[in-house]
């Protein structure tokens, strides 16, 4: 058991590019010391040096996807602000909850001032008057390094008044949470900022960009996606898109745990790198554990539709998994081996998101809660086949439609990309069904082998509509 | 006692001001009063109500949202078991199950002396080092059942409380704005132009 916080736990750089993890081996990688001798601010003094719009030119060029899950250009997405309107503020989403995601909590505690300095170059390009930094709450180091590194940063001058003694200001108020997966939803962390119950909005027509914080134009931001700016800044866009492919250029950090035999937290250049190469490759997780063979993979989080041995082949690249059903959300690869009991796993993630709704919108709350409870009475044996077409049933009453699915070709199905059609406001209660979904119509035989009076596995119930 | 001691309302007053909203201040306020009593009293959520001007029955909406916030005395030491999906692979059951016969408690109570409350937790973002769990959200990583044997041990003996601060605390650094840096709040009905720095001229 590792005791104190071990140094970097569960990183491994290999010999790659890197962007946002450069400084983590070292022991002291969250001071300003040592982020001063390791180029820290360069990017942002390079930034000052420029009109605003350059630097948000800049970003643009580099299209930084965003790495909170929708993948949406940040760039872009700083320019879906109405003109002339203000103040805009800057939310930075360090909410990291995802089931298998572990990446921002890391580049909180080993990096803080890279990402502080990539919140003060965001609110420059995008004429942001205030920034609020909002840590998970069960976060206790990460709010305390981010804490600490502010304090420094404001004593130095790279953030607040006057920045490096330029006629830019602004603030970076530290922020925590409370316990609340949906939290990280853009809308709900807004709600959540404004001291509210964490709900999401209804969107549209409010887009936080247009109508956020305090009804004002508001920039949501992930962690991973603000720690890659001071790099672009101080090495540039070019340098940028040299790395990975040109519509995912750049790095992405993704954590992949569960059955290989080196889990980790890996920097990867983005596009190129494959789910075989994450899985087996000695630079990454070394192959299965024990010599056990691959059962099947979640390959973008816990709201993902998985992915079995025949898509081991498909890059780590948005698009390419869509296609195939999937997504790559936030960076997280979960591994199950020969040895998984499907079902159960399945419930595991469903309990997740049946216990984390907010209650908000019926199908998630109800349906969400019957789902668990379904799956329950399966895992533990005293299930019938009726409870399968019920899990079907109340499950495209969450999300109808043809349904994406993780192995298209075993069923003979389309795969349809996201988004699902949904009847909730938010992905969770679709994400409550998800993995019923895939381990349903991936793995039939192992439900069979649960329930009692087995006639048929509807799994042909799916993709059809209600 | 359980409004906020004046020490505590000076830092309450500090983090109020770096909102544009105080009601903003809630969660935050919360956590102070949790530090400070080790859980949410009735008589807390309406000091705090005055302190950011809403009602007692707006703050307990908003506490009793979230997961951290206990409304009844809780152990000195709570410990949270993740049970999702990569730590459930790795055997956060058999630690659940252990954990349990150790404490001779259920998930969900508390030890007779409260001292330790256990819990079951999602996903804590440490999914590559599962089975994992916090302890007062201080992380315990690839945790065998015999570990769990040897931290209620520890927990016990007195022998973490240096490194484990009571339930409530979180960091133990807060955030410190100098007068002299900071910018002040920008409310969202009073600066409706853009800011002055933003002028199409680079700033340095
Ligand atoms: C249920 C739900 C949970 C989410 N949780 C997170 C999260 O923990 N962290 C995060 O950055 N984004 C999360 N997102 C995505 C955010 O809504 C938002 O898209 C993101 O923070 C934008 O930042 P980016 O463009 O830099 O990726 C979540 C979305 C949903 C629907
Ligand atoms: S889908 Fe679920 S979590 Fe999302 S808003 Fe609706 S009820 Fe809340
Ligand atoms: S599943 Fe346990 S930390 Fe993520």
């Amino acid at each position: 058991m590792t005791g104190t916080y071990a140094h970097a736990t569960g990183f491994y750089a290999g010999d790659r590019p890197r962007i946002v993890t450069s400084r983590f081996e070292h022991a002291d990688s969250f001071t300003l010391e040592r982020y001063l001798a390791t180029g820290g601010y360069q990017g942002l003094r390079a930034a000052l040096s420029r009109p605003s719009n350059d630097v948000h030119d800049e970003v643009k060029k580099a299209t930084v996807l965003g790495r909170g899950g929708a993948g949406f250009p940040a760039g872009t997405k700083w320019g879906l602000t109405p003109d002339g309107v203000f103040p805009r503020y800057l939310v930075v989403n360090g909410d990291e909850s995802e089931p298998g995601t572990y990446k921002d909590r890391l580049l909180m505690e080993r990096d803080p001032h890279q990402l502080i300095e990539g919140c003060v170059i965001a609110c420059y390009a995008a004429g942001l008057s205030q920034c609020f930094l909002y840590i998970r709450g069960e976060m206790a180091q990460a709010q305390e390094r981010v804490a600490a590194a502010l304090n420094e940063a404001y004593a130095a001058g790279y953030v607040g008044k006057n920045i490096l003694g330029s006629k830019f200001s602004v603030d970076v108020v530290l922020h925590w949470g409370a316990g609340a997966y949906v939290v990280g939803e853009e809308t709900a962390l807004i709600e959540s900022l404004e001291g509210n119950r964490g709900m999401p909005r209804l969107k549209p027509p409010f887009f936080p960009a247009a109508i956020g914080l305090y009804g004002k134009p508001t920039i949501v931001n992930n962690v991973e996606t603000l720690a890659n700016l001071p790099w672009i800044l101080t090495n540039g866009a070019d340098a940028y898109t040299a790395i990975g492919t040109t519509t995912s250029p750049g790095t992405r950090m993704v954590a992949v745990s569960g059955h290989v035999k080196r889990p980790g937290v890996y920097e990867i250049i983005n596009g190129t790198t494959t789910f075989r190469d994450l899985i087996y490759g000695d630079d990454f997780c070394q192959g299965i554990r024990d010599g056990n063979e691959l059962k099947a993979f979640v390959p973008g989080g816990g709201s993902a539709p998985w992915f079995t041995p025949d898509q081991l082949d498909i890059p780590f690249e948005g698009p390419q998994a869509g296609a195939a059903g999937s997504m790559l959300g936030s960076g997280a690869i979960m591994v199950m081996d020969n040895t998984t009991d499907i079902p159960a796993a399945a419930l595991t993630l469903t309990r997740f998101y049946a216990h984390e709704s907010c209650g908000k919108c019926t199908p998630c709350r109800e349906g969400g809660t019957w789902l668990e409870r379904i799956l329950r009475r399966v895992v533990d044996g005293k299930g019938t086949d009726a409870d399968l077409q019920q899990l079907i049933e109340v499950g495209t009453s969450i999300c109808p439609g043809d349904f994406p699915h993780a192995s298209s070709t075993r069923l003979g199905l389309t795969a349809v990309p996201f988004p699902y059609k949904m009847t909730t406001i938010c992905f969770v209660g679709p994400s409550a069904y998800t993995p019923v979904h895939s381990a349903l119509t991936l793995f039939p035989e192992e439900f069979e082998a649960r329930v009692t009076k087995r006639t048929h596995i509807p799994v042909t119930a799916v993709g059809v509509g209600e | 006692m359980s409004r906020l001691s004046d020490a505590n309302v000076a830092i309450a007053k500090e983090i109020i001001s770096r909102y544009p909203r105080p009601k903003s201040a809630l969660i935050p306020l919360l956590h102070l009063s949790q530090e400070q009593n080790g859980y949410i009293t009735n008589e807390a959520m309406a000091h705090l109500a005055e302190l950011v001007d809403v009602t007692s029955a707006e703050v307990y909406g908003t506490a009793s949202f979230y997961e951290m916030f206990k409304f009844e005395p809780v152990g000195k030491y709570v410990i949270n078991i993740c049970g999702t999906l990569s730590c459930a692979l790795m055997g956060s059951e058999e630690l659940m199950h252990r954990a349990e016969h150790k404490l001779g408690i259920k998930a969900g109570g508390t030890t007779a002396d409260g001292l330790i409350t256990l819990e079951h937790a999602e996903c804590q973002a440490a999914c590559t080092e599962a089975p994992c769990l916090q302890v007062n959200y201080r992380y315990r990583f690839r945790v065998t059942p015999a570990d769990v044997d040897s931290l209620v041990d520890d927990l016990r003996a007195g022998k973490l409380s240096d490194e484990i601060p009571a339930h409530g605390t979180l960091a133990k650094v807060r955030q410190h704005i100098p007068a002299d840096r900071g910018v002040g709040v920008v409310a969202p009905e009073a600066a409706t132009t853009a800011p002055s720095w933003f002028d199409g001229k680079a700033a340095l």
